[in-house]
């Protein structure tokens, strides 16, 4: 019987110690690719790097100007489309979540949070490149608009599902109307878990490079139209990692760096929002 | 007849299918502060909600018959407007978390964007603080927000929130069942103070406290209203048998 | 006050129909939203669907000069990349969730690692697919000129290992909830018997998640079916079925997404691009029917 425990035991020490190995091993991957982007963006950001747009192929220089634009540029549109929507469904959902439209609604935000970016892009692409017969920066944001929209609508709701009927109640029996209610005191209320979705939707979108393949294209100069085709941060990455050129190699290790450092900073917003302005019940 | 401010006329109450307020006539006269108390369940709550119009906010729920405020039937007025010229208390307080203890108490106004300057904001909540008996605790913390405030001070602060929209009616759902008993004594304190200028009912699940604060008591038994009287015939001498059992605690 | 109160009340209640209008236009949009992706695909891909039938899923052909295609060689590449990044990635996943959950579920390190592992969903998959074709891809080809296959470097395999680490954190994130939601009095039952802390694991906690930790597993899946930049970078681009189980796994291929990333844009014809939407439909299908019986278990499992 003694043995016998003794055994187990060091089944058991040597199974915790497979599982903290698996589970730490895991991290190396991560510190790897990020310390390697690290060291390969670091050198290439500068102010030239940051204030021109790509040079022609074996002119020294150049820079990434119009893809830290165009990524700004698209998201922005993009947000200023799914916030609403999103946070309007969200409310929806929270607030109705016993009817055929929300259950219908809901199925269809999950639908949505699963569907490749690559297939937003084509669908978009039939709804406004062909139409409008180029591509354009705002069948990318749409498209962009079109994966932000879960993300914000599933935070929205799990936000305010959160919050007591007593508040809505207390305001209704100050007779206050129901869109009041909801847009001076259920939404306040719940601000952090709400802007944090959104920032998160943001980290998300401004990595996406399948959506942008076929709706903004790519543009190696500096543009400001909506209607005509625009770069992005993932997309000059793309289209310069894959080309034969070591110049353009250097430009995409330094826009990868850029755009590592963007997704980080909003992830860590994102934390300190839920953290430091949650009000309290 | 002209002192009578809220009066039931055959009011009745459903969830879907489920009768619950059965039929109640009742006359409530100015000034005056009655108890609605009975056993659990029994329909008191969703009568009390009844008259200022926020029964109907819960899906399937509907009711037939009238209630009259000065006159005129609620069920005929904008609901929107008779929530704002009643006044209610709830079981838990609930004051906003997002506003400070000032706003919170000219929430009313501030929510529905009533424009109201600053000298006579000040007062209004001066003056509904004073009558909630909270002014002195919290005038120099008017724009902090009010969780730190105990239990009995966050449920007088709902009560200066609903003062400041100056209903003349004000109903209580229960207001100091989430309380310790030294907030409820200081509640209950206060029903007897703002009686001079408002009209209260107060839904209670205390026999004692119905028996303390009330002028007259009505008894609700399983959705109708049994019985309705002066607070000290009915604890002494009630007319129904059913009244009866319930004081001497055969059921709660 | 009286009568200012009566006149707003009046105008807010116009309002108030109309922001609840609002609130339902716009659940409505989402479900429009859909019923136009589910549209335009199958619109589009109606020309390829009419002219080549279902043997559109096995034709092994690909070849946009002759106009024939079949869809085999992407659904055999989306398979074996997906399937082979899953087993690589579930020890991982379910180690982080068993620590995280089990023997580790609060304090610095805890959520150190917690953050690091959504570090790892947070990082965009081109940044994935930029490094592996600059530094993974060297190194899997000096393993397989060690292993005796043929050096591509590039191929299946490499975005698979590649794919291994972006869907780990899908599984992980759930099963380090699931594993928190055992009841401790299960736990603590198989404790007072003498049971050892591996033999609650094994005995208690494991079959109690089982469907839940499959649901998600079918998420990590559904991420791995969809995921589309990396792969394009890494897997070789070549539409040709492969001669040999071992060149499969080793060699070139593609994906329904890599295919159509590298594609799209030169499809000049009517029937190459609605063969390219069609692939665009099946991946639809799959992702979605995958993410969706995921989801449902997970909302069976916490609802009980």
């Amino acid at each position: 019987m003694e043995a016998k425990i003794g055994f187990r035991n060091t089944k058991s020490v040597i199974f915790k110690g497979i599982v903290v190995f698996f589970a730490f091993v895991i991290t190396l991957p991560l510190i790897i690719v990020l310390i390697y982007i690290i060291k390969q963006g670091i050198t290439q950001v500068n102010w030239h790097f940051l204030t021109n747009v790509p040079a022609p192929v074996g002119e020294k220089g150049g820079g990434i100007l119009n893809a830290l634009w165009g990524s700004f540029l698209m998201v922005m549109v993009a947000a200023v489309v799914a916030i609403p929507v999103g946070m309007m469904a969200g409310i929806y959902l929270s607030e109705n979540p016993r009817t055929k439209l929300a259950y219908y609604s809901g199925l269809c935000v999950d639908i949505l949070q699963g569907v490749p970016s690559i297939v937003v892009g084509i669908v978009v692409y039939f709804w406004i490149v062909k139409p409008l017969g180029t591509f354009s920066a705002l069948s990318g944001s749409l498209a962009l608009a079109i994966m932000m929209l879960p993300i914000v609508i599933r935070s929205t709701e799990q936000t305010l599902k959160l919050l007591p009927d007593s508040l809505k109640e207390a305001a209704l029996s100050l007779g206050v109307p129901y869109h009041r209610v909801i847009l001076k005191v259920i939404v306040p209320c719940g601000f952090a878990g709400i802007l944090s979705g959104i920032t998160l939707s943001i980290a998300r979108v401004i990595g996406e490079t399948a959506p942008l393949l076929f709706t903004a294209f790519g543009n190696p100069y500096l543009s400001s139209s909506l209607t005509k085709p625009m770069e992005s941060l993932p997309h000059l990455i793309f289209t310069y990692a894959t080309s034969p050129y070591d110049d353009w190699h250097n430009l995409a290790w330094g826009a990868s760096f850029i755009l590592l450092m963007f997704v980080l900073i909003l992830n860590i917003v994102t934390k300190v929002i839920t953290r430091k302005w949650k009000i309290q019940l | 007849m002209e002192n009578t401010i809220v009066k039931a006329e055959n009011y009745n109450s459903y969830f879907g299918d489920n009768h619950v307020v059965k039929d109640v006539n009742i006359s409530i006269n100015k000034n005056e502060v009655i108890a609605v108390m009975g056993p659990s369940g029994c329909g008191k709550t969703t009568f009390l909600r009844g008259i200022n119009r926020m029964h109907e906010l819960i899906p399937n729920a509907t009711s037939k018959g009238k209630i009259l405020l000065d006159g005129e039937n609620v069920y005929d007025m904008n609901a929107i407007y008779v929530r704002a010229k009643i006044g209610m208390v709830f079981q838990r307080p609930n004051p906003f978390p997002n506003l400070s203890i000032y706003e919170n108490v000219i929430a009313g106004y501030l929510l529905n964007g009533i424009k109201v300057s600053k000298a006579d904001k000040d007062i209004i909540v001066e003056r509904s603080l004073t009558s909630a008996a909270l002014w002195k605790e919290v005038k120099d913390s008017l724009h902090k927000k009010g969780t730190f405030l105990s239990g009995g001070q966050q449920q007088r602060l709902c009560i200066a929130r609903a003062i400041a929209m100056q209903p003349e009616l004000i109903l209580f759902d229960e207001p100091t069942s989430a309380l310790d008993p030294i907030s409820t004594s200081s509640v209950e304190q206060l029903f007897h103070e703002l009686k001079a200028n408002y009209t209260l009912i107060i839904v209670t699940h205390n026999m004692q406290q119905a028996a303390r604060v009330s002028d007259r008591t009505a008894f609700f038994y399983m959705g109708e209203l049994v019985e309705f009287d002066d607070t000290k015939q009915m604890f002494t001498a009630p007319a129904d048998q059913r009244t009866q059992n319930y004081i001497t605690g055969r059921f709660s | 006050m009286e009568n200012k109160r009566l006149n707003l009340s009046n105008s807010q209640l116009k309002w108030e129909t109309f922001f609840k209008r609002i609130l339902i236009g716009m659940s409505i949009l989402l479900v429009l939203i859909i019923l136009g992706v589910l549209a335009t695909l199958i619109l589009e891909s109606m020309p390829s669907i009419k002219s080549l039938g279902i043997g559109f899923l096995w034709g092994k052909i690909w070849d946009p000069v002759q106009n024939i295609y079949g869809a085999y060689p992407f659904l055999v590449g989306t398979l074996l990349t997906s399937f082979i990044a899953l087993i690589i990635s579930i020890p991982f996943s379910y180690a982080i969730a068993i620590y995280l959950g089990e023997y580790n579920p609060k304090g610095w390190l805890s959520d150190l690692l917690k953050n690091t592992i959504e570090l790892i969903a947070a990082v965009p998959s081109i940044i994935y697919g930029f490094w592996g074709l600059f530094v993974l891809v060297p190194v899997i080809r000096t393993f397989e000129m060690k292993i005796g296959v043929a050096p591509y470097g590039i191929g299946v395999f490499t975005s698979s290992l590649i794919l291994a680490v972006m869907i780990i954190p899908y599984a992980a994130s759930l099963g380090i909830t699931l594993i928190r939601m055992v009841p401790s009095p299960l736990k603590e039952g198989a404790y007072a018997l003498g049971a050892t802390r591996f033999e609650v694991i094994r005995s208690v906690i494991m079959p109690y998640t089982r469907s839940g930790l499959f649901a998600g597993v079918l998420l990590s899946l559904g991420r791995a079916l969809g995921e589309t930049m990396a792969v394009t970078m890494l897997i070789g681009n070549t539409s040709a079925v492969a001669d040999s189980i071992k060149n499969a796994i080793f060699g070139p291929g593609n994906t329904m997404a890599s295919v159509i990333a590298n594609e799209f844009t030169e499809a000049d014809h009517t029937e190459y691009l609605s063969a390219l939407i069609e692939l665009g439909l099946v991946l639809f299908f799959v992702t979605v029917v995958i993410n969706l019986i995921g989801k449902r278990i997970i909302t069976r499992f916490t609802n009980d």
